[in-house]
C-alpha cells in the first residue's frame, strides 16, 4: 500500500521483462536445433537457390509490383477525381468500382481477370506480365483511390480558390496546385500500399506460372517440393524482408519528417 | 457616345446559401481607379460579395458587370475574366509546395503563357515593389505573416490585373505586421489601381478610400465619402458599428 504509483509501474515493467526473458529462454532451450537446421537451414540447399532466386524470382516480383503499382496509381487517381467530380454518374461509377474491388479478396479478382475475362469476353490480356500486373493494378487502384481522395480533400480549399482567382482552370489547378500537395500528404500511406502490393504478388501463382513469370513465393514453394526441405522458404522470407524493410523504414522516416515540417 | 462603363458594377446582386439569404440585392458601381472600402459586422456578407465579383461564388440573382461585360452570362470565359481581377485572401493562400518565385510565375506561365524568363522578370519587379526581392527563393512557410501577405499581393500583381479585391488582408496578422501590408495596399491606391477592399482598419479606410460602403444583413446600409460615412454616419446601424469598432 505504501508503493507509489511510479514504483508500482516500475515493478510491473520488470515483471514483464522477466516473463519475456523466461519465454525466450524456454523457446531456445526447447527448440530442436538439429532438426530445425536440417529442415530449414540447410546451407547447401540455400546456396543452390542463387542466383535464380534473385535474377528470376525477386526480379519478377519487383516487375509485377512496379507494373501493378504504376497502373494502380493511374487508376486510383482517375477514380479519386471521379469520386470528387460534380457529375453524379461519375461519382457513382467510381464508388461502385471501389466498393467491389475492396470488398473482394485479391485472389478472387486475380482469378476473374486471369480466367473469367478471357472466357467471357474473348480477350486475353497481352504480354508476359500483362494479366498479373493488370489484376494487381485493378485491386490496388481501388485502395489507392480512397487514399488519394483523402489526400486531395486534405488540401485546404483556399488553395483551389487562389489558383482559380489567378485564372487557372479547374483541371490546371488540380494538376499544378492541389495534386502535388495531396501526394505529399499521402506519401506514407502510399508507400504502405506499395508494401502490401509487393506481398500480394505471391497470389499470382493462381494464374499458373511459367519460368518467365515465377515470383518469389511460388519459386520458394517449388524449391521446397523439389528438395523436400524448408530452407527455400527461409531464403524467400529473407529476400522479402530485404526488399520491404527499407520501404517500411522509409515510411517511418517520411512520417517523422512530416511531423516536423512546419506548415 | 456613352462614357466608359465602370470597372465593376453590381446590379441587384443576390446570393442565397440554401435558405440563408446572404446578399439581398446589392447595387454598387466602382469606377476605374477608384478605391472602395467595404465595412460591416462579421457575417454581413462582405466576403460573399467580394467572392461573387470574381465568381468564386455563383450569384443566385442579379448581374455583375466587369468593364461592362456581364460575367454571369453562360458563355462568359471566367478564367480570362479572373486574370484581370487580382484577389488577396485573409489566409494568404500561398502555394506551400512552391518557392516564392514559383508562386509568382506559375500562373503567368500556365495561364498567360509567358515564357519563364519573362515571368521571372515580372516576378522580380513585383517582389521589389513589395520589398521582398531577397526572399525570392524562400518557401512561404519560412516567411512571417506580413511577408506572406505581401508575396500574395505580388502574386496577384504579377498577372497585371486591372483591379484588385482584398478580403480582410490584415485580419490574420499580428498587430505589428499590419502596417507593412497596409502600406503596400496604399501605394497601389496611389498608383491608381481599382480596388475593392474589405477591411476593419477604419483609419486606413478613411485615408485611402474614395468611397466607403457599410453593409449589414446582406444590404448596403450607407455609402459615400469616407468623411461622411465614417465621420458623420446617418444611419443608426452604422453609428453602432463604428462605436463598437472604436471601442476595440
Ligand atoms: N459556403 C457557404 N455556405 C453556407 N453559408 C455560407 C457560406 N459562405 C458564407 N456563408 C454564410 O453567409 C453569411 C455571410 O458570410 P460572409 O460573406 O463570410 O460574411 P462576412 O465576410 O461579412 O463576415 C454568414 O452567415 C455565413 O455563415
Ligand atoms: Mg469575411
Amino acid at each position: 500500500m505504501t508503493l507509489t504509483r511510479r514504483r508500482r509501474a516500475e515493478l510491473i515493467r520488470y515483471a514483464i521483462y522477466a516473463a519475456t526473458l523466461a519465454l525466450v529462454t524456454w523457446a531456445v532451450a526447447a527448440t530442436d536445433w538439429t532438426r530445425l537446421r536440417e529442415s530449414f537451414l540447410d546451407g547447401d540447399i540455400f546456396l543452390r537457390l542463387f542466383p535464380d532466386i534473385l535474377v528470376r524470382a525477386a526480379r519478377n516480383t519487383l516487375i509485377f509490383t512496379f507494373l501493378g503499382f504504376t497502373g494502380g496509381l493511374a487508376l486510383g487517381l482517375l477514380l479519386a477525381l471521379m469520386r470528387l467530380s460534380p457529375v453524379r454518374p461519375y461519382r457513382w461509377a467510381a464508388a461502385l468500382y471501389i466498393e467491389v474491388f475492396r470488398g473482394l479478396p485479391a485472389l478472387i479478382t486475380i482469378v476473374l481477370i486471369g480466367f473469367v475475362l478471357p472466357i467471357a469476353l474473348h480477350v486475353r490480356v497481352p504480354g508476359t506480365y500483362g494479366p498479373g500486373s493488370l489484376a494487381l493494378a485493378i485491386v490496388t487502384g481501388a485502395y489507392l483511390a480512397e487514399t488519394i481522395r483523402a489526400g486531395i480533400e486534405a488540401v485546404p480549399r483556399g488553395q483551389m480558390e487562389a489558383a482559380r482567382s489567378l485564372g487557372m482552370s479547374h483541371g490546371r489547378a488540380m494538376v499544378s496546385i492541389v495534386i502535388p500537395q495531396a501526394f505529399r500528404v499521402i506519401l506514407p500511406p502510399l508507400t504502405n500500399e506499395l508494401v502490401l502490393l509487393l506481398k500480394d504478388t505471391s497470389l499470382l501463382f493462381v494464374l499458373g506460372t511459367t519460368d518467365q513469370t515465377i515470383e518469389l513465393t511460388k519459386f520458394g514453394r517449388d524449391a521446397v517440393s523439389d528438395t523436400f526441405n524448408g530452407t527455400p522458404l527461409i531464403a524467400v522470407a529473407l529476400v522479402y524482408l530485404v526488399i520491404t524493410l527499407p520501404l517500411t523504414r522509409a515510411v517511418a522516416w517520411l512520417e517523422r519528417r512530416q511531423k516536423q515540417a512546419v506548415r | 457616345m456613352d462614357q466608359a462603363p465602370p470597372a465593376i458594377a453590381l446590379v441587384a446582386l443576390e446570393k442565397r446559401f440554401g435558405n440563408l439569404h446572404v446578399l439581398r440585392g446589392i447595387d454598387l458601381a466602382i469606377a476605374h481607379g477608384e478605391v472602395v472600402c467595404l465595412i460591416g459586422p462579421s457575417g454581413s456578407g462582405k466576403s460573399t460579395l467580394l467572392r461573387c465579383v470574381n465568381r468564386l461564388e455563383q450569384p443566385t440573382g442579379g448581374r455583375i458587370l466587369i468593364n461592362g461585360e456581364n460575367i454571369c452570362a453562360p458563355d462568359c470565359d471566367l478564367d480570362r475574366v479572373r486574370t484581370k481581377i487580382g484577389m488577396v485572401f485573409q489566409q494568404f493562400n500561398l502555394f506551400p509546395h512552391l518557392c516564392v518565385l514559383d508562386n509568382l510565375t506559375i500562373a503567368q506561365c500556365k495561364v498567360l503563357k509567358r515564357s519563364p524568363a519573362i515571368a521571372e522578370r515580372k516576378a522580380r519587379a513585383v517582389l521589389a515593389r513589395v520589398d521582398l526581392l531577397e526572399k525570392i527563393h524562400e518557401y512561404p512557410s519560412r516567411l512571417s505573416g506580413g511577408q506572406q501577405q505581401r508575396v500574395a499581393i505580388a502574386r496577384a500583381l504579377a498577372m497585371d490585373p486591372e483591379m484588385m479585391l482584398f478580403d480582410e488582408a490584415t485580419s490574420a496578422l499580428d498587430p505589428e505586421l499590419i502596417g507593412e501590408v497596409l502600406d503596400v495596399i496604399r501605394s497601389l491606391a496611389e498608383d491608381g489601381m481599382t480596388m475593392l477592399v474589405v477591411t476593419h482598419e477604419m483609419g486606413f479606410a478613411r485615408r485611402v478610400a474614395d468611397q466607403v460602403v457599410f453593409m449589414d444583413g446582406g444590404l448596403i446600409v450607407e455609402q459615400g465619402h469616407p468623411d461622411s460615412v465614417l465621420g458623420n454616419p446617418q444611419h443608426e446601424r452604422t453609428q453602432r458599428f463604428l462605436r463598437r469598432m472604436s471601442a476595440r
